[in-house]
């Protein structure tokens, strides 16, 4: 079942065409692997997805298709609340963790204390946080570290009731640990949300992504199960990719 | 053989011109608040902080003064602060460092850089004759609040501008608006430079002399309403000593703005501090 259909999809940035004529759907349930070298237009393609482009003065052609909806008709802060976006730096925003975790929340819909205990207490626990920070919600998000406070961003992310969730390289800062734990977490998700996974390191595609995409100076290349990119891709671009010779 | 110096000497060369420069500008401050409170301190007693002023200051106390000089500030910085914050949140959010924005800017730093007798005379003509506010505490209140708009909108506009561009990524990818961004993001995250800003503009307010005369008046009489004239500490000072009434009163009355002006500052960053405790 297809979640986000896109269709010929360009992106330019004043005079720089970042996204060139893209056309892929996101499946369902499904983790959707991105990888490419630095300026292929991967972030990009997630912020066309949630329209956060506009705030960059970019501007996009082409469609995208949210469950059967042209996103240019859905509210922009329904479409962001349904598409959420995690970054490649987590940044906490300033005030407590429970700030961080009900600013989404409250910005959609008017919420009673408990019901707003419920969903932070729902989505901490989803992202693997609620043990180590359930004493501590009053306290700064900044006394966090790096990998939990990556952790409370798709905690924040999944506070909205997102569909789909898109990450911008979120374990780049990383240790393996905290990594590792990221990764579980997306694993754990995928049966409820469709997750789009931009990556710089192609093992960290390999590892969870069902399907990956492989994008290269604004193009998509190749897009396919991911054990078929990784052992045996239809384009020499892509096979060069992989094995390290370039990016 | 040319002479060198050594690595060590020229760090010790260094840290002790700098230490130097320090120095004769800490010495100089002191020197200048010390003498004053020298001179003015013996003056200070409960009376003369709260009895009326008597033969045109040479006995009695400062009180109309001070009541003078605290609502023609406080007047100025309820209109000042809006306006300035309103208007650099629109120059930073809105118009996307266009033509606008560099000439507001521009305008901004010309006005702050005005002396504040043109203010003083802009205030006499514009809000005492034409709008025929004659002397009073709003003539000087406006007029002060013209005058400190340029300084809050600067520092206020520089404190926006510090928030990272990330957090309003954040904010939008969550589904926030502009003005959510703005009011519960942006605004909240540059609350210490903008608090910075609106300290200056009272320490301007306070302190300020030529823009007032002209507006508030000199009157000595308890200011009744906003339409009372009055005479602000700086101004009462001013006249003490320029017409040789009593230099120990001028003295003592400067030893009290003085004061005044260190209490809002402790006082101001006392709060800045425990809003950042709370948020950061």
């Amino acid at each position: 079942m297809i979640k986000v259909a896109i269709k010929n999809l360009s992106l330019f940035y004043d005079t720089i065409q970042a996204l060139k004529n893209i056309s892929l759907n996101v499946e369902k349930n499904e983790i959707l692997g991105v990888v490419g070298p630095a300026n292929s237009g991967k972030s990009s393609f997630l912020r066309a997805l949630n329209r956060l482009y506009e705030i960059d003065y970019a501007r996009i052609s082409g469609t995208i298709v949210l469950d059967d909806t042209d996103i240019f008709t859905i509210p922009i802060n329904d479409l962001r609340r349904r598409v959420g976006l995690i970054f490649a730096t987590p940044v906490v925003l300033p005030g407590s963790i429970h700030k961080n975790m009900s600013y989404g929340p409250k910005l959609h819909r008017k919420l009673k204390e408990s019901e707003l205990d419920e969903i932070i207490f729902n989505a901490l626990s989803a992202a693997n946080l609620w043990e180590e920070v359930k004493d501590r919600l009053k306290d700064s998000a900044a006394t966090l570290s790096g990998g939990q406070q990556q952790r409370l961003c798709i905690a924040r992310t999944l506070a909205m009731g997102p569909e789909v969730i898109m990450m911008d390289e979120p374990c780049s800062g990383l240790d393996p640990i905290s990594t590792a734990k990221i990764e579980a977490t997306m694993l754990e998700l995928k049966e409820k949300y469709t997750f789009i996974l931009v990556t710089n390191n192609t093992k960290q595609a390999a590892r969870v992504a069902n399907r990956t995409a492989f994008f290269l100076s604004g193009e998509l290349i190749e897009i396919d199960k991911t054990e078929k990119i990784f052992t045996n891709p239809a384009d020499s671009r892509t096979d060069g990719y992989i094995r390290g010779k370039f990016g | 053989m040319t002479f060198r110096i050594g690595p060590r000497t020229n760090q010790i060369i260094a840290y002790s011109i700098l230490l130097l420069m320090t120095l004769i500008t800490v010495v100089v401050l002191f020197f200048i608040i010390g003498y004053v409170f020298k001179n003015g301190v013996g003056q200070l007693s409960l009376e003369f902080l709260t009895d009326k002023t008597r033969n045109m200051g040479k006995e009695g106390g400062i009180f109309p003064s001070i009541l003078g000089t605290f609502f023609v500030t406080i007047f100025a910085i309820v209109i000042a602060t809006p306006l300035g914050i309103g208007s650099a949140v629109y120059l930073v959010e809105y118009t996307r460092g266009g033509l606008i924005h560099r000439i507001i800017s521009f305008g901004a730093d010309c006005l702050a850089g005005v002396p504040s007798i043109i203010y003083g005379l802009f205030g006499f003509i514009f809000f005492v004759i034409t709008l025929n506010l004659g002397w009073s505490i709003i003539s000087g209140g406006l007029t002060l609040a013209v005058m400190i708009i340029p300084t809050i909108i600067r520092t206020t506009e520089e404190a926006i501008k510090a928030v990272p561009h990330s957090y309003r990524e954040i904010s939008y990818s969550l589904g926030g608006g502009k003005l959510d961004t703005i009011l519960k993001v942006v605004l909240p995250t540059s609350l210490p430079g903008i608090l910075t800003g609106v300290i200056l503009g009272i320490g301007r307010a306070v302190g300020e002399t030529a823009a007032v005369i002209f507006t508030a008046g000199s009157s000595l009489g308890i200011p009744t309403s906003a339409f009372s004239s009055t005479r602000t500490l700086a101004v009462h000072f001013y006249i003490l000593a320029r017409e040789g009434i009593s230099m120990p009163k001028a003295y003592g009355t400067a030893t009290v703005l003085i004061i005044i002006i260190l209490l809002v500052n402790f006082i101001a960053y006392r709060l800045m501090h425990r809003f950042m405790e709370r948020y950061y």
